[in-house]
């Protein structure tokens, strides 16, 4: 029977994160994934933020193979009938070193794990892990494709549903409460194409977040981001929100989205090259899932290690973060000999001293606070209606700005937005 | 073009190797679970849907694998597992 210091479970950002560290301090690890390469079953936004994690990979960043950086940033409330653009452009964005940028995953991914393998990691692809082995209630390996492999450490890094945890007796399976959906479709389109309509140069790229009607009025939104040669368009909604809501048809959701007149402009003549649809862990701090047990680690969105913070969608960089933190980890562990949860415990110690569980602890109440419907219905449609009544010339005389402004921010409606405001002091 | 020839013409864009065997099959006697019938409208890929016997089917081609039926409907209903090793989406993009 084969045996390694480490077995990494998913060759997503967090498991080729955590081989990349192991390798590096020359740990023997393997990496079991289940698509025909590292990417092919993965699906993001999707945008990276490299400062959180930069100082773990020193060298990783400079070649790696990003699409866009993200020099401009727009938020547009989307009532029935109307819609309000906020477009953010600043000198902070376009400077070196960038602070985010566009990825597309099978690119990406792929990339990550040959800088891995170059320090020495082992990647076995089309494998996938059926089972773990336990010993005594101890994680001593998994199963996969029929063989054993044993290791002192397992590393679940098997993304959002991690049926490994589960198997490993340290999870149970998901309610929809605290899960979405991001549905979402690769448009190609010529740079220079992109560069005109988005008015960007070079490689300059646009993020575009869209909340209200395009959902439905319900939690979620829809998304824009601007790569190479092509644009990633997607909408990401909650399981509950659609389960609740019965005129709600998932791939309808995103074909709507698409025909809507202010994306239509941004994708016309673009072709479709790919449609993909993956589950993301939305319910932050408050449903963190099992991080350590016995001979076992869990990173990435397997942990549940991921954030909406309304405006964006994080979890990539946790998923990078939280793989260096498991590795870190399992060195201790092997430094130590002692494999146990006691001893992997350290694992959420180095998580709580760093971004990771800081950043999910202060946006804690974010995903209860976010699900307001007002937020996503009421807010997109009262601003619209202002503006279309202060942006309105008729044949009668115009109301002035004070009379308009008042008409739709009466005393209730300011008494709503003052107890709203309330809950977004929480986050 | 109908809605259901749009969504089959998107899903024909992906990269797909046959699966040797369903990843995700319904729980015997669970067709017309109530639990069930959501799947029809939450599965991006829309791969569910009711025959006339009023039970909920499943045709598992072009599945994308993201895990909305198993978290909207619940493993009680569905048995689900991810498809194995060189079968089933491999995205180009991502
Ligand atoms: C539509 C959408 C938009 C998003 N937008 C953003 C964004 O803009 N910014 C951001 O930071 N985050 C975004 N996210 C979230 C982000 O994509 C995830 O948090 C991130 O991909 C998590 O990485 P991971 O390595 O934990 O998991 P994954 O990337 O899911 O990797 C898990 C890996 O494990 C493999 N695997 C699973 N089970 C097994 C098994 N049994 N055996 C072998 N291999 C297995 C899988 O094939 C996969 O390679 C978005 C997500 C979605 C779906």
């Amino acid at each position: 029977m084969e045996k390694f210091d480490v077995i990494v479970v998913g060759a997503g950002l967090a498991g080729l994160a955590a081989a990349y560290t192991l390798a590096g301090k020359g740990v023997e690890v393997l990496v079991l994934e289940r698509g025909d390469y590292p990417g092919a079953k993965n699906v993001t936004g999707g945008r990276l933020y490299v400062n959180p994690v930069r100082t773990y990979f020193p060298d990783l960043w400079k070649d790696a193979p990003w699409e866009r950086h993200i020099v401009q940033e727009g938020l547009s409330l989307m009532a029935n009938e109307r819609s309000l653009a906020i477009d953010y452009r600043g000198r902070e964005l376009r400077e070196e070193p960038h602070q985010s940028y566009s990825v597309l995953r099978s690119k990406f991914d792929r990339w990550l794990a040959e800088q891995a393998e170059s320090k020495g990691a082992m990647l076995l692809s089309k494998t996938r892990v059926d089972d773990v082995i336990r010993e005594q209630g101890k994680v001593t390996g998994v199963k996969a494709g029929g063989d054993e492999l044993n290791a002192d450490v397992v590393i679940a890094c098997d993304g959002v549903l991690s049926l490994v945890s589960e198997k490993a007796g340290i999870r149970f399976a998901g309610k929809p409460h605290d899960y979405a959906v991001g549905i979402k479709e690769l448009i190609v389109l010529e740079s220079g194409v992109i560069n005109e309509r988005f008015n960007l140069e070079g490689d300059e790229g646009a993020a575009r977040l869209y909340v209200g009607q395009v959902t439905k009025g319900r939690f979620g939104g829809g998304f824009l981001y601007t790569n190479r040669e092509s644009v990633s368009l997607g909408i990401v909604i909650g399981i509950e929100e659609m389960l609740n809501d019965a005129t709600i048809d998932a791939p309808a959701l995103i074909e709507d989205f698409k025909q809507n007149p202010e994306i239509a402009g941004l994708v016309r003549g673009g072709t479709t090259a790919e449609y993909s649809a993956h589950v993301i862990p939305e319910g932050g701090f408050k449903s963190l899932r099992a991080l350590y047990g016995d001979g076992i680690l869990v990173a990435g969105d397997a942990a549940g290690l991921a954030l909406n913070m309304g405006f964006t969608v994080r979890g990539m960089e946790y998923a990078l973060a939280s793989g260096y933190f498991a590795a870190h980890a399992a060195i201790r562990a092997k430094e130590k000999g002692d494999f146990s949860a006691e001893t992997l415990s350290a694992y959420k110690t180095l998580l709580e001293e760093s971004f990771v569980l800081k950043d999910l602890a202060a946006f804690k109440e974010a995903p209860d606070v976010l699900r307001n419907p007002r937020i996503f219905n009421h807010y997109p449609e009262m601003i619209g209606g202002l503006l279309k009544d202060l942006y309105s010339i008729g044949d009668h005389p115009k109301a002035g700005i004070y009379q308009t402004l008042k008409r739709h921010l009466g005393m209730g409606e300011v008494w709503s937005i003052i107890k709203d405001m309330t809950g977004v002091r929480r986050i | 073009m109908s809605d259901a020839a749009a969504l089959k013409a998107k899903l024909g864009l992906n990269v797909f190797k046959p699966l040797r065997e369903p990843h995700i099959r319904i729980r015997a006697g669970m067709e017309k679970d109530p639990r069930l019938r959501p799947a029809v409208r939450i599965c991006p890929a829309g791969l569910y849907s009711e025959n006339e016997k009023g039970e909920i089917v499943l045709a598992i081609d072009g599945c994308l694998e993201c895990g909305t039926c198993r978290l909207g409907c619940g493993t009680d209903v569905l048995e689900w597992n991810y498809p194995e090793g060189d079968t089933g989406v491999q995205f180009r993009f991502g």
